[in-house]
């Protein structure tokens, strides 16, 4: 039981379980912003996974392992861009969307 | 303690070219203004069709990989390139089609010279090159993170490309896109950690010597494999792919369908026969092969419902990428005979090539047909073959290699594939295979009887269509029947540099 609470056993575990809440989160909300908002959970547990097997490199005698971190840091940067894409898509559609009710004439002969 | 498995080739320096070459183009086209991005793509699909020239002749030459090590910073901490037979096969696939679909492009946009145009041509140009660099990187990329960059890479530059006319459903479609693509993504990423965490290298040469049959690993690419089946749109996590597929302008959809569903396949492809233990290579072999056998049965039956013509030839993508799922049982190997050295390697992967100049083809077809008419329904389009004759040879021969009928590529193809599948023994294989043929003509066939109808009332193009429009479509329908007639050069070529990989199998 107290192997659970070693620390990288406890991001595992973390980084798991946020996964899993992720997943749900983007398979039962039909909601396309929270299902965008459910990828990045996924994407958070995802990058304390690789926390954790950084930590499993102190072995090595080193105080951790750096590659899993550069690695994070990467993973950071591209996931950012993705929500920034969805968001920025999702933003236009409810514009195209909203736009077609109120005035169509005006949009079709505007775009 | 890993020992050194990778050595910077003299042609390396190729594959370093590849990669980098789209993306300079792309910044120089934001440097120089939307107004010359035609020009600067022009450029540079010159200049990559000879870098991936000159890398098959140097794989032919040399007859073994090329490898770069970048900054000569060996694997465990740094990142290699290796291009073997495979990945230069496809690197000149790559090229063939970018380039066809790129002087596509340019004609169509000459056509146009409207003043609100511009912006989406640029955005096009850029996105076309973007990918390229990416699916360059896919196919040579050596390092499972790397590789996981590279997927983001051709992810953020095909969404756009789904909704270059910003139309509220193309928008929608690419948006469920994205979202398939990123959990797909995500899930492959995780996979990438948990084998981190078991062997302390992403790179694939090295677990190939390294892997063995443990739980980590096998979480590991499960993960993986589930994710790269979304991006792939393997039957049934296909429901993304034909509202992108069709929504998208016609060069969009032919790069997409084409090229950009590919570069999953071909990482499964290595990590299942790379990676993978070979017992655990065996189940997943059978799994993927039954994903393969209902995605080639639904979405055929599926194409052959549509009315619209975009959509068929969306849904035919799906049922012919599950020709290549069924590729993994019969080219798992024996004892004495490697997986690359199966007829059902060289069967999977001519599929794989003849697929995408056969189905590039179609799309371009069927963009020049919508221009002309203004519509893609099949039922309202009797003769258009007398309107434009040239359009539908190059649907029809397209049709030829994928139906399976000779001479073209896609008999040659799945003639290997149903050969093995009755070697090795799986008659619910070969009758698969014999049965997505048979569907496959019927929808091809229903569109076929409608260019050489005769209705009553001649139908009429909206506009006039130019030649030089319709040859790029049928150059590469031209290139996929010919690809039936040189069917021994690529035997060869396919299984450059394989054998390093996975020592298991050498005695």
């Amino acid at each position: 039981m107290t192997a659970l609470f070693q620390p990288g056993a406890l991001f595992g575990v973390c980084g798991a379980a946020l996964v899993g809440i992720g997943l749900f989160v983007v398979v039962t909300h039909p909601g396309l912003l929270r299902r965008i908002v459910g990828c990045n959970i996924v994407g958070a547990g995802i990058f304390l996974v690789f926390g954790a097997v950084a930590r499993r490199g102190g072995a090595a005698g080193l105080e951790a392992d750096p590659v899993p971190q550069a690695l994070v840091i990467t993973g950071i940067v591209v996931a950012f861009s993705a929500s920034a894409l969805a968001v920025a898509l999702l933003k236009r559609l409810s514009e195209l969307n909203t736009g077609d009710r109120a005035e169509t004439t005006e949009l079709r002969s505007g775009s | 303690m890993t020992p050194l498995v990778h050595a910077t080739t003299p042609g390396g320096y190729l594959l370093v070219l590849a990669v980098i070459l789209p993306v300079c183009a792309v910044l120089a086209i934001i440097a120089c203004g939307p107004r010359s991005a035609a020009r600067i793509a022009m450029i540079t699909l010159a200049a990559g069709l000879v870098v991936a020239t000159a890398t098959a002749r140097e794989l032919m030459s040399s007859g073994t990989a090329l490898s770069y090590v970048v900054g000569a910073w060996q694997p465990p901490l740094g990142i290699a390139l290796r291009a073997d037979g495979l990945a230069g096969a496809m690197l000149v696939m790559t090229a063939v089609v970018v380039v066809a679909v790129g002087l596509f492009a340019r004609a169509q946009y000459g056509l146009q010279e409207s003043a609100g145009e511009g912006r989406a041509q640029a955005t096009f140009w850029m996105m076309l090159l973007a990918l390229w660099s990416a699916l360059n990187a896919v196919f040579i990329g050596e390092d499972l993170f790397n590789l996981y960059v590279a997927l983001e890479l051709l992810t953020f530059a095909a969404v756009p490309l789904v909704c270059l006319d910003g139309r509220a459903e193309t928008v929608s479609a690419a948006l469920r896109y994205l979202l398939f693509a990123l959990i797909g993504s995500l899930l492959y990423l995780l996979g990438c950690g948990l084998i981190y965490g078991q062997y302390g290298t992403l790179d694939l040469l090295a677990l190939s010597r390294l892997s063995r049959s443990d739980p980590a690993l096998f979480a590991a690419l499960a993960l993986m494999i589930v994710g790269l089946l979304a991006k792939a749109a393997l039957f049934p996590l296909h429901l993304w792919l034909p509202p992108a597929h069709a929504g998208a302008p016609a060069p969009a959809s032919a790069i997409l369908s084409a090229l950009v569903i590919k570069a999953p396949v071909f990482l499964i492809l290595r990590l299942v026969l790379d990676v993978a233990p070979p017992q655990a290579a065996a189940i997943v072999g059978q799994l993927l092969a039954v994903l393969g056998a209902a995605s080639i049965l639904f979405c055929s039956v599926m194409a052959l419902r549509q009315a619209r013509l975009k959509l068929m030839i969306a849904y035919s993508t799906v049922a012919q990428i599950g020709y290549l799922f069924i590729v993994f049982p019969l080219a798992s190997g024996s004892a004495d005979l490697p997986p690359w050295g199966t007829i059902a390697w060289t069967g999977g992967a001519l599929q794989l090539i003849s697929h995408a100049l056969a189905k590039a083809a179609m799309f371009l077809a069927a963009g020049v047909i919508a221009q002309a008419f203004g519509h893609d329904r099949i039922a309202d389009l009797g003769g258009f073959g007398r309107v434009l004759p040239l359009s539908a040879v190059a649907f029809g021969l397209a049709g030829l290699s994928l139906m399976g009928i000779p001479p073209s590529g896609g008999f040659i193809a799945k003639c290997l594939l149903l050969t093995a599948a009755v070697v090795e023994g799986y008659p619910w294989l070969a009758a698969t295979i014999l049965a997505g043929g048979l569907l496959a003509g019927a929808y091809v066939f229903r569109v076929i009887n409608k260019a050489l109808a005769v209705p009553a009332v001649p139908i009429q193009p909206r506009r006039t269509v130019p030649q030089r429009l319709e040859y790029a479509a049928l150059a590469l329908a031209a290139a996929a029947v010919l690809l039936g007639f040189v069917p021994l050069r690529p035997f060869g070529l396919l299984q450059i540099g394989r054998g390093d990989v996975n020592l298991a199998w050498t005695p």
